[in-house]
């Protein structure tokens, strides 16, 4: 294109600034070195496991079961420092996108470490017990990649440039407008409009949260009945007509806030499986290596 | 009226007052005039308790009256009692109405019909000027009134606001905000939209009119006001409605007028010209001294010592040396030779062409602003791709530029009394090319400010940084082998044309022979295929296009529409032509040039067809930026709404890196196909929040950033002179206990900003406000802290050219 008094200046001075820089997800950073990375290092795991000959039989007891352990339990460490970090705004050349994505790769990689450190000797025991944890961890890891990898775009469609405080008020908004409209009703018809405007944003039942539709909710129903009413009704009735209007924008305003609500609590949802499991996986691991170096 | 003063000051104010002040305690026979019922009217009508500040700190304040910052009511209060105390001879309720007469034998005529006799006039009025009156007939007991001082005052009444500019509509929205209060609001504008008002203020009356708040009435004038009633005249007709007060407010017709009425000249046309002055502050009329904000100083400590020196000045003190003197000897401490203030200031008025039409006033001003600097030879001023938008005049030896990136050694040099560094402040990027000190040098350091004030004031010194930025511009882009003769038919032939947003300067399809350099500003090109236009670049400010059909003939290939408000030189193209031919290696390079968008061409024709979806998004996507704003961008942050799960940890990034408040607002802004520009600075090339800052203390820094330095008082312009919403007022918040004593024992309100009521209870109430706004992190390891703290790679910062450009087309990565 044409000649620019002033090149673009080259202001990132190292390659890793430059990957932080770019526009490329967690997923893909950096030429999705990590999992280059963390498939090595599986791979060296699976060969090592299959090459090294340990008597009588794979175990975490041997040299080779100990130097698995001990890299799983520092990364196990270093993966949960990812918490850390995200809150730790320090000074520095990092990027929480190279974290997370050497958090994710490395973080399913510990499945070989783990388990191949077991020797696939398993039991009703503390030691099964940190590797299941720790499995549950990984699992919900691996959910939680799934929805970041589809639910933004819903959030962003059903957000359309608006907040989520504008939805707030929005809703807010309306039931002021619902309240005046209301007040030339009769008392049968304003009672319904009142249970529209008792109705909360939130639902207060988890499973609604997560899975109810726009049908459901006071605001619903009064404007389903207010409908009745004016489809009854011989002349048309102004009052009616506005607050039909007025309620079918707030079961509108609802199910915007209600989805956005929605959609971010899935977002959040498997850190509430996945943080607290991380804790007891730490907590089941002191006790396995406790136990295993109190019973040598 | 027998007496005759020997100073009669006119405004209260700051400056007015001090002057006053002096006056008394020297025991000249004096009066104060002020129009109002109370002393310094513009402070009196700050909101309450709007914090006052007193910059600039370094500046020692000589005046017989205290001045510390403060509460308006406490600094009001103490100027009352001390102008009390110095037994100042005020005459309140005395609106100037004309001055006549000569030095030794003035006449000013008030309002009220009295005449006062002085030999002199210190004009202290300030730049407020005074609001403009309804026009139409007002009746017996009709309450109308032209400013509102505190919204809540009002209960229960029917409320109409006349004039929806800013001033009216916030002041009707501040009347309508608390339902509680129960007002009727009606506000009236004459045109059908509001043009002069920010689209942020419009959006809110239109949603306080939605919500049954607020009455709007467009194409409508009041015809009479009478007690308790309005009559309108609207489009369809008079109408009448109940109405207890009418708030005026139409705007305010600037002094200049009644000062130019009393014989004194400005310095020139324009809106923000200035009064000539003298040294001693005495107007081209001998015998009347202008002070204060008219005379160009908007800051209180400035007037208000201007006000004691003019008095002095008036007495025949003419040996005093004015407060600043010291922080001038400062600047000039570092530069050989021992020369006085004065002298240095002579010096290089005398040896800088464009300084030398300046008064030594303006002179003083002027050095106050700008910096003096010594560099020994061989010494580097400023480098390639350095951000920075001074301008540099040399005063003494002389400079080279290194004119090619590659080879140090070819330079040009330029000599002493000229300029350099133009092209920075003209179009806001980094510097162009790397200059360094010929022999030992002094130079001045102008920033943009103090230039575009210089500019402003003295009309030669503008002509001549066109005439060599239009030179130096085309030097530099046509490259090393051209000399000022070679360019000097063109520079003759240019002509500089401002084009509006939007407006186009090349139409595809139109015979056309022009070359146009971008001077300020951004251009789109678009093609139309498919009856579709197609975004095919951007073009930022120091490119130029135009040159196909100068070198192929033939019509123009494509549309090219100024992408925000721009300034281009039209070039003509046969002169160009004629420069082309006598120079191959210029020609050879313009058709290397043009080939490349020649392939741009074809390649977007061929794409068309097999990955028209491509195109057709990517076009989409930059028209829908550039809408937005982002082609007087330098840096912008923009968030993948394909990978932002809304955790906004950006936003706590920024709180947590910068004293706790966040500076970007990620939800907010515009979003299109997924991409998201949030609201945050996008540190434009001219930044509008720069305009008018008082204390001057929103600067670009050395990464290109557009930062507010502590010096900031407060007053909240650049957060309304901002039309990307990105600037706030708030309190600093104190320091939060650290994270891990958050995360292990729930100490403090954890990362990120903390709650305005968790603030509130640990900061005084009277801490002022001061804006707050993106720095891009500067100075911080590692940049910027939203990006680094993004945990999926939504947020990332880019360049304009850089994002908007086809090659992110061809790898796929839109």
């Amino acid at each position: 294109m044409a000649t620019r008094g002033a090149e673009g200046a080259e202001s990132y001075d190292s390659a890793s600034q430059r990957h932080a820089a770019r526009h490329e997800s967690f997923l893909r950073y950096r030429g999705l070195f990590w999992a280059k990375l963390a498939s090595v290092v599986a791979l060296l795991a699976v060969v090592s496991y299959l090459l090294v000959d340990v008597e009588p039989r794979h175990n975490g007891g041997s040299w080779y079961g100990y130097a698995l352990g001990t890299i799983g339990a520092l990364l196990i460490l270093w993966l949960t420092l990812l918490g850390v970090r995200k809150r730790a705004m320090t000074p520095g050349r990092w990027s929480l996108k190279a974290w997370t994505s050497a958090h994710v790769y490395l973080g399913i990689s510990l499945i070989f470490i783990a388990t191949l450190h077991t020797g696939f000797q398993l039991g009703w025991n503390v030691h099964t017990l940190a590797w299941a944890l720790m499995l549950l961890v990984i699992l919900s890891g691996l959910f939680g990649i799934t929805v970041y990898g589809f639910l933004p775009r819903y959030l962003s469609d059903n957000r359309d440039e608006t907040t989520e405080e504008q939805m707030l008020a929005t809703v807010g908004e309306l039931d002021r407008q619902l309240r005046e409209a209301a007040q030339p009703l009769d008392t049968r018809h304003a009672a319904i409009v009142q249970r529209a405007l008792d109705e909360e944003v939130a639902w207060a039942s988890v499973r609604r949260r997560l899975f109810g539709t726009r049908f459901l909710g006071t605001s619903a129903d009064s404007l389903a009945e207010i409908r009745r009413e004016t489809l009854l009704l011989r002349a048309p009735d102004p009052h009616l007509d506005r607050v039909e209007a007025l309620l079918a924008r707030k079961v509108a305003a609802l199910q915007r806030i209600r989805s956005h609500m929605r959609v971010r609590a899935l977002l959040e949802a498997w850190l509430y499986v996945h943080v607290p499991m991380t804790f007891a996986t730490i907590a089941a691991l002191s006790a396995h290596i406790v136990s295993v170096f109190f019973y040598w | 009226m027998s007496e005759t003063y020997r100073i009669a000051i006119v405004g209260s104010g700051p400056a007015g007052l001090s002057a006053a002040s002096r006056a008394a305690q020297l025991g000249l026979a004096h009066v104060l005039l002020e129009k109002a019922d109370h002393l310094s009217d513009t402070i009196y009508k700050y909101q309450k308790g709007k914090h006052v500040m007193a910059t600039p700190s370094q500046l020692v304040l000589r005046s017989d009256l205290d001045f510390a910052a403060g509460k308006r009511e406490k600094v009001l209060g103490t100027w009352d009692e001390q102008t009390g105390g110095n037994k100042v001879n005020v005459r309140l309720n005395s609106e100037v109405v004309s001055i006549e007469g000569e030095q030794g034998a003035f006449r000013i005529a008030l309002k009220d019909g009295a005449t006062i006799e002085t030999e002199t006039i210190v004009l202290a009025i300030g730049t407020q000027g005074n609001p403009n009156l309804v026009r139409c007939p007002v009746g017996e007991g009709a309450v109308v009134q032209y400013t509102l001082d505190d919204p809540q005052e009002y209960v229960d009444e029917h409320i109409t606001v006349i004039g929806a500019g800013d001033a009216g509509i916030e002041n009707a929205l501040g009347l309508a905000a608390d339902p509680e209060q129960r007002n009727m609001v009606t506000i009236i504008n004459r045109s059908a939209d509001f043009a002069t008002a920010k689209a942020a203020n419009v959006q809110a009356l239109t949603a306080a009119q939605d919500a049954g708040r607020m009455i709007i009435l467009t194409e409508t004038t009041a015809s009479a006001i009478e007690a308790g009633e309005i009559v309108f005249d609207t489009r369809d007709g008079e109408a009448r409605a109940r109405c207890d007060r009418v708030i005026a407010r139409m705007g305010s017709a600037p002094p200049r007028a009644f000062v130019e009425a009393c014989g004194v000249e400005f310095s020139g046309p324009d809106r923000t010209a200035f009064p000539r002055l003298s040294p001693t502050f005495e107007s081209s009329k001998p015998g009347i001294y202008v002070i204060g904000a008219l005379a160009g100083y908007p800051l209180i400590k400035h007037c208000m010592n201007q006000g004691h020196d003019v008095v002095e000045f008036i007495k025949g003190n003419t040996a005093l040396k004015p407060a600043d003197e010291p922080i001038l000897e400062g600047k000039f401490k570092g530069l050989p030779g021992r020369l006085s203030v004065a002298e240095w200031l002579e010096a290089l008025r005398s040896s800088v062409t464009i300084l030398e039409p300046m008064t030594p006033l303006q002179m003083r001003e002027f050095m106050l602003d700008s910096e003096a600097h010594f560099y020994r030879a061989g010494a580097t001023i400023f480098d390639r791709n350095e951000p920075g938008d001074s301008l540099f005049a040399i005063a003494r030896g002389s400079v080279l530029v290194q004119v090619d990136p590659d080879d140090p050694a070819k330079t040009v040099p330029i000599e002493t009394g000229s300029i350099f560094g133009e092209v920075g402040l003209i179009s806001g990027r980094r510097r162009g090319a790397t200059v360094i000190a010929c022999e030992d040098a002094i130079c001045v350091e102008i920033p943009r400010m103090a230039a575009l004030k210089l500019q402003s004031q003295v009309p030669p010194a503008k002509a001549e940084i066109t005439r060599i930025s239009i030179e130096r511009q085309l030097l530099q882009m046509f490259g090393s082998g051209l000399s000022r003769e070679d360019v000097a038919p063109i520079v003759e032939t240019a002509e500089i044309v401002p084009v509006k947003a939007g407006d186009t300067i090349i139409e595809e399809g139109q015979e056309g022979y022009d070359i146009f350099v971008i001077r300020v500003g951004s251009m789109v090109v678009e093609k139309t295929i498919g009856r579709k236009p197609v975004f095919l670049s951007y073009l930022p400010a120091g490119t130029y296009v135009g040159e196909m059909a100068v070198l192929e003939g033939g019509r123009r290939t494509a549309t090219v529409r100024a992408a925000v408000k721009s300034e281009v030189i039209r070039i003509d193209g046969a002169a160009f032509k004629a420069l082309l031919e006598k120079n191959p290696a210029l020609l050879a390079r313009a058709h290397r040039e043009m080939e490349t968008r020649q392939d741009l061409n074809d390649y977007v024709e061929a794409k068309k067809d097999s990955f028209s979806g491509a195109v057709d998004m990517y076009s989409s996507i930059a028209s829908f930026l550039v809408e937005g704003g982002i082609g007087e961008a330098t840096d912008v942050l923009l968030i993948d709404e394909n990978l932002c799960v809304g955790c906004d940890n950006c936003e706590k990034a920024c709180a947590d890196s910068h004293d706790g408040l966040s500076r970007l607002d990620r939800e907010a802004g515009r979003t299109y196909a997924h991409l998201h520009v949030p609201t945050s600075c996008r540190h434009c090339e001219h930044p509008h929040c720069m305009a008018d800052c008082p204390p001057n203390a929103i600067h670009r820094g050395v990464d290109g950033e557009v930062f507010i330095d502590e010096t900031c008082i407060g007053c909240g312009n650049c957060q309304r002179n901002c039309p990307y919403g990105v600037i706030r007022m708030e309190k600093k918040p104190p320091r939060k206990p650290p994270l891990l004593s958050w995360l292990l024992f729930g100490f403090g309100p954890g990362p990120g900003e903390p709650s305005h009521d968790w603030i509130d209870k640990r900061v005084s109430p009277d801490t002022p406000k001061v804006a707050v706004k993106c720095d891009m992190c500067a100075g911080i390891e590692g940049g910027p802290a939203c990006v680094r703290a993004c945990p999926t790679g939504a947020a990332i910062r880019v360049a304009p050219e850089q994002f908007l450009s086809v090659a992110r087309l061809e790898e796929g990565t839109i």
